[in-house]
């Protein structure tokens, strides 16, 4: 199947070049027939790569070691889950996920917009199809994953440990949905560009993908911040890595348009910034890509360090030069129809949250780029660590969420001292209460940092509360509804506005984690025997006993801790540190159980107070002279046995009393243990991390949900009504 | 048996992407310029209906005064009247009936 599979990506690469020829050819000419054939190439494009897609899955899953690409990535003794996701742990499988998912959301783009947008569709198809006409060049010519070898090995490679975890599994292809969703308003913006059509239809067209893109990087980001802190076996869940900054910049660029957009839709202003910061978010998300790929920056994520970075280097050439020449070109298109009508409205807090969030990318991109930028101009490469990046991105964050509050409490256009005093009082009051009771708590105000921001975080909470319960209110009061109903909604009827404030109560809270768990937290590295303590932040950890499991898969050296506080039980924690088989024989017959890479199973107790968390790194040091005295035994008498050409079962018995010394040698780290090292870590509040998170993307959903279409005409028929009443009266 | 896979695949794709080419062909289609003016104005008219919509929630739960809603909603609706005189005359203009 193989074959079949370079064919399949020979024909999509065909597909998507018709698809620009017929698309551009239907837009200059005005015929229809060609446009509707360039948007039928993507459906195909679409199709043609499912199946290239299926066959690789269907390769992983049978363990088809033909296949270059399984059998680097994966092995018989993967489970099976795994095998299915090994796909994009590849540079070859993750490129073929990143095109067929652009093909998928552009088909579905292109099928929603088919009766609008009819000028700027055309030439967004043509640019979509060049993403994918490009992609398609990288999986013909530099990674196929479709390449063969000669003589298949018995035994794949196996999946790196690292990416055994079931966040990392999910986290690629929601980045990369986030990515090449973000592509599509990137195309319609350029189609808009190129034909002139720069008002607010191609953005109603694509608000909802670009919002999607949205939702879909951060719920990627999210998940690679959980694998961090639960299998990296550093306690952490941010590190500033270029691989996350180049996740993070597009979703900062993309949170800034899908506010300024609102401004472009209502009073036709903001279009030359609309148009450089989605052509910024789309050349960002290609960036992001390549930084993942190309290797060319140091990164724990950075599994592909390749040949791609030139012919990526030279996409994000044309896609910046390309922007900014199509953007001064149109410059006069771009003037706005209307001035702010004062710099007390929503319309001003949008602005100055958008300079905020443009400010934190730059901030990230400069430090992201330091090592490079550093090398070309000293010849040495240097790099900025977590402190540079706390020192500029920490006063922006309290900016931003300082006006996540107030952005839901000034009403669009102007706002007056008389809503100021209606709207702030509340909310204000709460924030000076937070500070005041944190006065009270010891220890609170030696991060008088934390304490501040918690008190931002009391004044944007009020604030969304209070619209949320003046929201229902008003409906109660029209509709005499009971206060559930009412709440629901009002919601439902305004599920863009309420989403928008339940997304912003939600990044407060994932904030404020941030904030008291880093500020707050106790770490503490230490070497116990089975029975001895440590005490972090109150709590004593007792080492209780060491465990070891040996499987076909990999050996599990690991613990059992007890967390009591004053005396009193608390949690039992386990952690293992897994060691997977190494493929290279050097290490011996034995060694090579306990030479191959290693990945860490934290324990973890989590609560909406504080996080206990704690990981094994067991020495394997002890153990050295007994595998080597294994290793000499067994190949004295693997050579014997092979000497005197003994039958397969003899063989057979042979590797039977190998894998029962291998499980004897793990079991000498319980049967006579020895100091192990740990790190203990309490953090408080890290959960309202995950818990901020998910009622961020909860808002997000709720922003993207379409209202009923029956709901939708009755309002729009409502105003319309109204309108019209008004345009007869006035009529000449 | 991968060769008739492949062929199969490529008569599929050139049906799917041939198809508008097949039959009457629709040729020039010289309202184009015309329908994207009026889908534009169409956009702009559901923003300012939104709008309108959203200041009368906004009065509602006390982020702008009676006074103050009265003045915006009549300045919005001004604006909305404004809208369909130009998707009117685009209309006349096409001979598209509404």
């Amino acid at each position: 199947m193989a074959t079949v599979g370079r064919a399949l990506l020979i024909v999509a690469f065909a597909v998507a070049l018709y698809g620009i020829g017929a698309s551009l050819y239907g837009a200059l000419r005005g015929g229809r027939a060609w446009v509707d054939s360039g948007r039928r190439a993507v459906y195909a494009l679409a199709g043609v790569l499912t199946l290239a897609f299926a066959i690789m899955e269907a390769a992983f899953l049978r363990s088809d070691f033909s296949f270059s690409v399984v059998a680097t990535h994966s092995s018989t003794t993967t489970p099976t889950f795994y095998k299915a996701t090994a796909a994009w742990s590849s540079q070859e499988g993750s490129l073929l996920l990143w095109v067929w998912l652009l093909s998928i959301w552009s088909s579905l783009a292109l099928a929603l917009t088919r009766r609008r947008v009819r000028e700027v569709a055309p030439v967004a198809t043509a640019v979509l199809m060049t993403f994918a006409s490009f992609f398609l060049l990288l999986t013909i010519f530099y990674a196929s994953p479709f390449a063969t070898l000669a003589q298949p090995p018995i035994e794949g490679t196996g999946l790196n440990p690292l990416l055994r975890h079931p966040a990392m599994m999910f986290h690629p292809p929601m980045l990369y949905s986030g990515y090449t969703l973000f592509s599509i308003p990137f195309a319609f913006a350029i189609g808009a560009l190129v034909t002139r059509r720069l008002n607010a239809e191609w953005i109603v067209s694509t608000r909802r993908f670009a919002l999607a893109a949205w939702l879909c990087l951060g719920i990627g980001i999210v998940l690679g911040a959980r694998w961090s802190y639960t299998e990296l076996g550093w306690g952490g869940y941010w590190a500033w890595d270029p691989v996350e900054n180049a996740s993070l910049m597009p979703w900062l660029t993309g949170t800034a348009f899908i506010h300024s957009i609102m401004i472009q839709e209502r009073r036709g202003m903001l279009k030359v910034w609309n148009a450089s910061l989605v052509l910024a978010t789309g050349t960002l998300a290609i960036l992001g890509t390549f930084l993942v790929r190309s290797g060319i920056l140091d990164s724990i994520h950075a599994f592909g360090a390749s040949t791609l970075g030139v012919p990526f280097l030279i996409l994000i050439g044309a896609m910046v030069l390309g922007s900014v020449g199509l953007v001064a070109w149109r410059r006069a298109d771009l003037r706005s129809e209307h001035q702010l009508d004062s710099l007390l409205s929503r319309e001003s807090v949008f602005l100055l949250q958008n300079v905020i969030l443009v400010a934190l990318c730059f901030v990230i991109f400069w430090g992201t780029f330091f090592p490079l930028i550093s090398e070309a101009v000293t010849g040495t490469r240097a790099s900025v660590g977590p402190p540079w990046f706390d020192k500029y991105t920490v006063p922006l964050a309290f900016v931003l969420v300082a006006l996540s509050g107030v952005g839901p409490l000034v009403p669009w256009r102007r706002l007056t001292v008389a809503s100021v005093r209606r709207g702030f009082l509340l909310p204000l009051a709460a924030a000076l209460v937070t500070v005041l009771a944190l006065v009270l708590v010891p220890g609170a105000w030696q991060q008088p940092k934390a304490a501040a921001f918690a008190g931002i975080v009391a004044f944007v909470l009020t604030s969304v509360g209070q619209e949320l319960w003046r929201g229902m209110r008003a409906r109660q009061a029209s509709a005499r509804e009971p206060a559930p109903v009412a709440l629901a909604g009002v919601v439902s009827r305004n599920r863009r506005r309420y989403g928008g404030y339940v997304v912003h109560a939600g990044f407060a809270v994932l904030l404020l984690g941030v904030a008291i768990s880093s500020s707050f937290q106790h770490a503490k590295d230490v070497s116990l025997r089975p029975g001895q303590s440590a005490r972090v932040d109150g709590f004593d950890v007792r080492y209780v006993r060491a465990t070891a499991r040996a499987g076909a898969e990999k050996i599990s050296l690991g613990a059992v801790l007890d967390v009591s506080k004053g005396g009193r039980h608390v949690a039992t924690l386990r952690t293992t540190r897994g060691f997977y088989p190494s493929q290279d024989v050097s290490q011996g017959i034995v060694g090579r159980f306990f030479g191959g890479e290693s990945e860490s199973e934290v324990g973890l107790r989590a609560g909406l107070g504080r996080d206990i968390w704690a990981v094994i790194n067991p020495n394997l040091e002890p153990l050295a002279p007994i595998i080597d005295q294994g290793n000499r035994t067994f190949r004295t008498a693997m050579v014997a046995v092979m000497s005197k050409g003994d039958s397969p079962r003899t063989l057979a018995q042979l590797y039977a009393l190998r894998d029962a010394a291998v499980v004897a040698v793990a079991q000498r780290f319980v049967t006579r243990p020895w100091p192990a090292q740990f790190r203990f870590i309490v953090s408080p509040l890290a959960t309202w991390i995950w818990i901020g998170a998910i009622i961020t993307f909860l808002g997000g959903l709720l922003a993207l949900w379409p209202a009923p279409a029956t709901a939708r005409r009755r309002v729009t028929a409502g105003y319309a009504a109204r309108v019209a009443r008004e345009l007869a009266r006035s009529a000449p | 048996m991968d060769l008739l896979i492949v062929f199969g695949v490529v008569l599929a794709v050139v049906a799917v992407v041939g198809a508008p080419l097949r039959g009457r062909a629709r040729g020039l289609d010289p309202e184009v310029a015309e329908r994207a003016e009026l889908a534009d104005l169409e956009a702009a008219k559901e923003a300012k209906y939104r709008e309108i919509r959203d200041a009368e929630l906004d009065q509602r739960t006390g982020k702008l005064s009676e006074q103050d809603h009265r003045m915006l909603d009549a300045e919005l609706r001004a604006e909305a009247i404004e809208l369909l005189r130009r998707i009117d005359g685009v209309r006349a203009r096409s001979g598209t009936v509404g």
